[in-house]
């Protein structure tokens, strides 16, 4: 099974307008961005990205060109905006978000990716005490008022638990250290993070990879995600970035 | 300003770093926990960081730095034999599912009854949203947390309230604060002072603190 294409641009040229897009990496690490920026030159607009732990932070000047071409409608995360508030005030995604032009929602990383995983699991919904006794407990958070939609809570044996629903995005986009013809994946250290999870959840996953290698060259016992979960794999020179925020 | 001139960070964290035992699991936040590191090393403790990964060595500089090793605080860190990596939701398996012995977060505020908030500061202006990270999930699932913070803020309000002003991250689950000028354990009967910073008086900690706070008979100087 040859799932193999040459470009990233080829990879992500039929991901539609609209789309919801899930985002490997935590912070600056294990984030696909070659298929990011793929996905600015084909300027495919009124997106969703679905993070986890601040990918658009780390990749910051993809982020910036993502925003200011006016591609996102909306920001799904635990953690996207400067620690500071003198760094957020000059920060292109947390300027939009507080003039209401893209729409940020945020859950606690734990259940974010919990979502993520239920929705490539086939599990529709999940209750967590995660949030219990906060905001997070009374509505979806988010800067846009109409979309609170409040959340249903359910006493399990003495103590609230919130109801959870999965997310399932339409595309995935995740970094690997090596990857096979048939999509097996193999992450390298921390850069693992969100890329499995999101390989998982995605109805169509690509995963650029650092090493693209032939079907064996991955011993069976060391591939971190299986292939089925893996529909385009994509070679992505590897890059140096800065680790560190704020 | 600060009414009290006490401890530094890096010695809130060396006196943080006295209360956890050998053979813990923990879980540093960013800030001043993120300093316990320095001073635990050496120590049978082993650092869980929410990024995938137990068993987090010293930092790592120049040479040293590899990109794709990173604490959950996105500071470069090294392996060390033990070290293990894992998806993040084996992570938060780990953080929520009861398997942290000790947590250590910072907050903005904290009260009597063991609420704290440390996502959502009103003042940034951001309304319903902010950075909740994993703290949420840290603090639901650890077996002990415990809170690093200045007493009072750098204008001199205080963080150690009756009831929070601030968005809760959640409720009754802290049970130590350890502040530049006092330790602190919180008890269903209230906050009790343990520890005070050198030269202070109990009555100074109150004055900066708005629960009643209790003062524990064995009362003592902060122990380093």
């Amino acid at each position: 099974m040859d799932k193999v294409y040459h470009i990233p641009e080829e990879a992500v040229a039929n991901i539609r307008d609209g789309s919801m897009i899930a985002i490997g990496g935590f912070f600056a690490t294990g984030v696909p961005r070659a298929l990011l920026r793929a996905i600015i030159a084909k300027n495919v607009r009124d997106l969703t990205l679905a993070c986890g732990s601040g990918p658009l932070m780390g990749a910051a000047d993809e982020a910036k060109r993502l925003v200011e071409n006016g591609q996102i409608r909306k920001v799904i995360d635990s953690y996207c905006l400067p620690r500071s508030a003198s760094k957020g005030r000059d920060n292109p995604l947390e300027k939009k978000i507080r003039q209401g032009l893209i729409e940020l929602e945020v859950y606690p990383m734990g259940t974010l990716a919990e979502k993520y995983r239920a929705a490539g699991a086939g599990i529709p919904a999940f209750y967590v005490e995660t949030g219990a006794g906060s905001l997070v407990q009374e509505s979806v958070l988010t800067n846009i008022e109409k979309n609170r939609q409040p959340k249903e809570i359910r006493r399990i044996n003495g103590r609230d638990y919130v109801l959870e629903y999965a997310v399932k995005p339409d595309v995935a986009l995740v970094h690997a250290y090596k990857g096979d013809w048939e999509g097996n994946l193999q992450f390298r250290k921390t850069a693992r993070n969100f890329n499995h999870i999101m390989a998982m959840a995605g109805q169509v996953t690509i995963a650029e990879v650092e090493n693209l290698v032939e079907p064996g060259e991955i011993e069976p016992d060391k591939i971190h995600t299986p292939g089925i979960f893996v529909q385009r794999i994509v070679q992505a020179s590897s890059e140096t970035y800065a680790v560190s925020i704020d | 300003m600060k009414p009290f001139e006490g401890l530094s960070r890096e010695i809130i964290a060396l006196r943080i770093s006295k209360e956890i035992e050998d053979g813990s699991y923990v879980n540093l936040g960013i800030g001043i926990p993120t300093l316990i590191s320095d001073w635990v090393e050496g120590r049978d403790i082993i650092l869980q960081s929410e990024i995938g990964m137990c068993k987090t060595g010293p930092i790592a500089y120049d040479a040293d730095v590899d990109q794709d090793l990173v604490n959950a605080s996105c500071q470069p860190v090294t392996e060390v034999p033990g070290s293990a990596y894992f998806d993040i939701c084996d992570s938060f398996a780990m953080i929520r599912g009861g398997h942290i012995d000790v947590t250590v977060m910072g907050a903005f505020q904290v009260n009597e009854k063991g609420d704290f908030a440390s996502w959502n500061n009103p003042d940034r202006g951001l309304g319903m949203v902010g950075n909740i990270g994993g703290s949420m999930d840290l603090a639901v699932g650890a077996k002990k947390l415990f809170i690093a913070m200045e007493h009072t803020t750098n204008q001199g309000e205080l963080k150690i309230l009756k009831e929070l002003s601030y968005p809760a991250t959640a409720r009754e689950k802290v049970n130590m604060i350890f502040t530049d000028i006092a330790v602190i354990e919180v008890t269903t009967e209230g906050l009790v002072l343990k520890e005070i910073y050198p030269g202070l008086t109990p009555e100074d900690v109150q004055s900066v603190t708005e629960p009643r706070l209790i003062i524990d008979p064995a009362i003592k100087e902060i122990e380093l």
